[in-house]
């Protein structure tokens, strides 16, 4: 087993009464691609939130590479080398395709050449356009994108800060099958190159299709792991997905 | 003719001033969603550093004080920014009415601040010997203060505009405008944005005080003379948008100089405010238009 990446030990993050994660633990070693799936309200996104500190912890620790994350600032926790994307496709609307992936290859600069212009694209800006086949669109403004191709630009602002932990929350959410399918390639891609890739994903077929390990996170907790075959042949998962009426859909897809 | 090149001469002049003293806060209140009343104080407090400059330099090195006035002002004004964004407002983002409220207060005591320093009795700033005077063009004449106001604005504009567009800070500061999370997890130090945003802006209201000391006396309530329709320009513009500010200021500048034109200066005044209250029934987002944060949220 190579080296532990993340470890997140008795995680609680309480909205007053409510625990969105209640006494979760988590462990992610190099190289890994984890999915994370579960029902809605589950705490899959408030535990990306968490490790990026969008969302301060009640208590517990978060881990990266040894080093606690918990209290650290979010250009901090960036800086060691977490990445990650949001449900709802965000990209700077207004910013044209490149100033988005520049601003966030800019993470390292330092604040006086804040001021100077700068000519010409990095290898690395063009690398990572090229890599989610945005470089012909450079130039338009974000906001003008297909939601694909916005997500596929988020990806991209992540890739080209080259993270040793990235999370990617419902990254094919809204795509078409074959941008799904390049999708799914370039996270193959991008773990086997030595990053860290933990997905949260709602569509089970794209998890078959390139998870190996899967998390199941129910009501805060982890409910669950294993391989996609023992997951889906778990008999509490599947109550976790029948209980629910309005989880229906995901529950049929779950054990199709 | 004479009549219809005066007027908008006249008309310009007013958008200029309007637009000098509303281009701070299309950063404070544009970008930030600040109410920052302590805004017309920043101005007074630019008004006060040419005066201050003025009398350390004596009479015989106007010019030179007058141009060391603009940048001295600018770090003045927003220096007591900084200072005011690190105290309070920052304790108080997303809060804008508390925020109103709070730099209502600091604005009063910026006031008894220059009251105690400086006396209640206003005191005047006299422009350089190079502002005196004007040029006459078709018949219309153009004071040479009015013009350097013009060009200050002008040139301002220009500074703000390729900051925003052209450096990676003004990248930032409207990357954290338009998505504060996003920008967080992307490495933009959030909080430093603030702070230079809150910093420009303020200074921005420094250099308004310079350009305001040419068109009369200085006192302590010098900032509230010119603060509601400095907002007023915003609203209307559209929060945040530079070119909306400047078609605003020069459309009430228009206004205000053509309504005024056979009438008296205060009907224009209220013809202007119940322009605006119009306007904003029909467009209540202001001219230019940009998704953002939102003021509530």
């Amino acid at each position: 087993m190579s080296s532990v990446m993340l470890e997140v030990r008795n995680l609680v993050v309480a909205f007053g009464a409510f625990h969105a994660i209640d006494d979760l633990d988590l462990t992610l070693h190099e190289h890994e691609v984890r999915f994370v799936i579960g029902p809605n309200g589950a705490g899959k996104t408030t535990l990306i939130d968490s490790i990026t500190n969008l969302v301060r912890p009640t208590s517990g620790s978060i881990r990266f590479a040894g080093e606690e994350l918990i209290g650290k600032s979010e250009h901090a926790i960036v800086r060691t080398g977490i990445g990650r994307t949001f449900q709802k496709p965000s990209v700077f609307d207004e910013l044209t395709v490149l100033e988005n992936v520049d601003i966030a290859a800019s993470f390292r600069l330092r604040f006086r050449s804040l001021l100077k212009r700068r000519r010409g694209i990095s290898d690395e800006v063009a690398e990572s356009l090229d890599s989610v086949n945005l470089t012909a669109q450079r130039d338009e403004p974000a906001g003008s994108l297909s939601h694909g191709q916005k997500q596929w630009l988020e990806v991209a602002m992540v890739l080209v800060q080259r993270p040793r932990l990235l999370l990617l929350d419902e990254p094919v959410a809204g795509m078409t099958e074959k941008e799904r399918l390049h999708t799914g390639e370039l996270i193959t891609q991008i773990a086997q190159q030595g990053t860290t890739v933990l997905v949260i994903e709602h569509d089970m077929d794209f998890v078959r299709r390139f998870a190996h390990k899967v998390t199941v996170m129910h009501e805060g907790k982890i409910l669950t792991e294993g391989t996609v075959a023992d997951v889906q042949q778990d008999e509490t998962v599947r109550e976790v997905y029948l209980g629910r009426p309005r989880d229906a859909r995901g529950a049929a897809e779950a054990l199709a | 003719m004479d009549v219809i090149f005066n007027q908008l001469f006249v008309g310009l002049s007013i958008a200029s001033i309007l637009l000098l003293v509303a281009l701070g806060l299309t950063f404070t209140f544009g970008q930030m969603n600040v109410i920052n009343m302590a805004h017309g104080e920043f101005i007074m407090a630019g008004a006060y550093t040419t005066y201050v400059l003025q009398t350390a330099f004596g009479t015989g090195l106007l010019t030179l004080s007058f141009g060391l006035a603009l940048p001295a002002a600018f770090l003045v004004a927003g220096t007591l920014g900084l200072i005011l964004e690190f105290l309070v407002i920052r304790r108080l983002y997303g809060r804008p009415l508390d925020t109103l409220l709070v730099t209502w207060g600091v604005g009063l005591m910026l006031q008894q601040l220059a009251r105690d320093i400086f006396g209640a009795q206003n005191v005047s700033v006299s422009a350089p010997g190079v502002l005196n005077g004007g040029m006459e063009i078709a018949g219309v004449s153009l004071s040479y203060s009015r013009l350097f106001i013009i060009a200050i604005v002008a040139l301002v504009v220009v500074v703000i505009a390729s900051y925003m567009k052209r450096t990676p800070a003004g990248r930032r500061m409207r990357a954290v405008m338009q998505n504060r999370s996003l920008a967080s997890v992307s490495g933009v130090r959030t909080r430093r944005v603030d702070r230079t945003t809150f910093f420009i802006g303020s200074g921005l209201a420094g250099v308004a005080g310079v350009g305001i000391s040419l068109l009369g006396a200085v006192g302590p309530t010098i900032g509230l003379n010119y603060i509601i329709d400095a907002f007023l320009v915003v609203i209307v513009g559209g929060l945040g948008q530079l070119r909306g500010a400047i078609l605003a200021a020069i459309a009430l500048g228009m206004a205000n100089s053509f309504i005024e034109y056979g009438t008296t200066a205060s009907v224009a005044k209220a013809g202007v405010f119940l322009l605006i209250v119009l306007f904003l029934q029909w467009r209540p987002q202001g001219l230019v238009v940009q998704a953002r944060r939102g003021l509530a949220s």
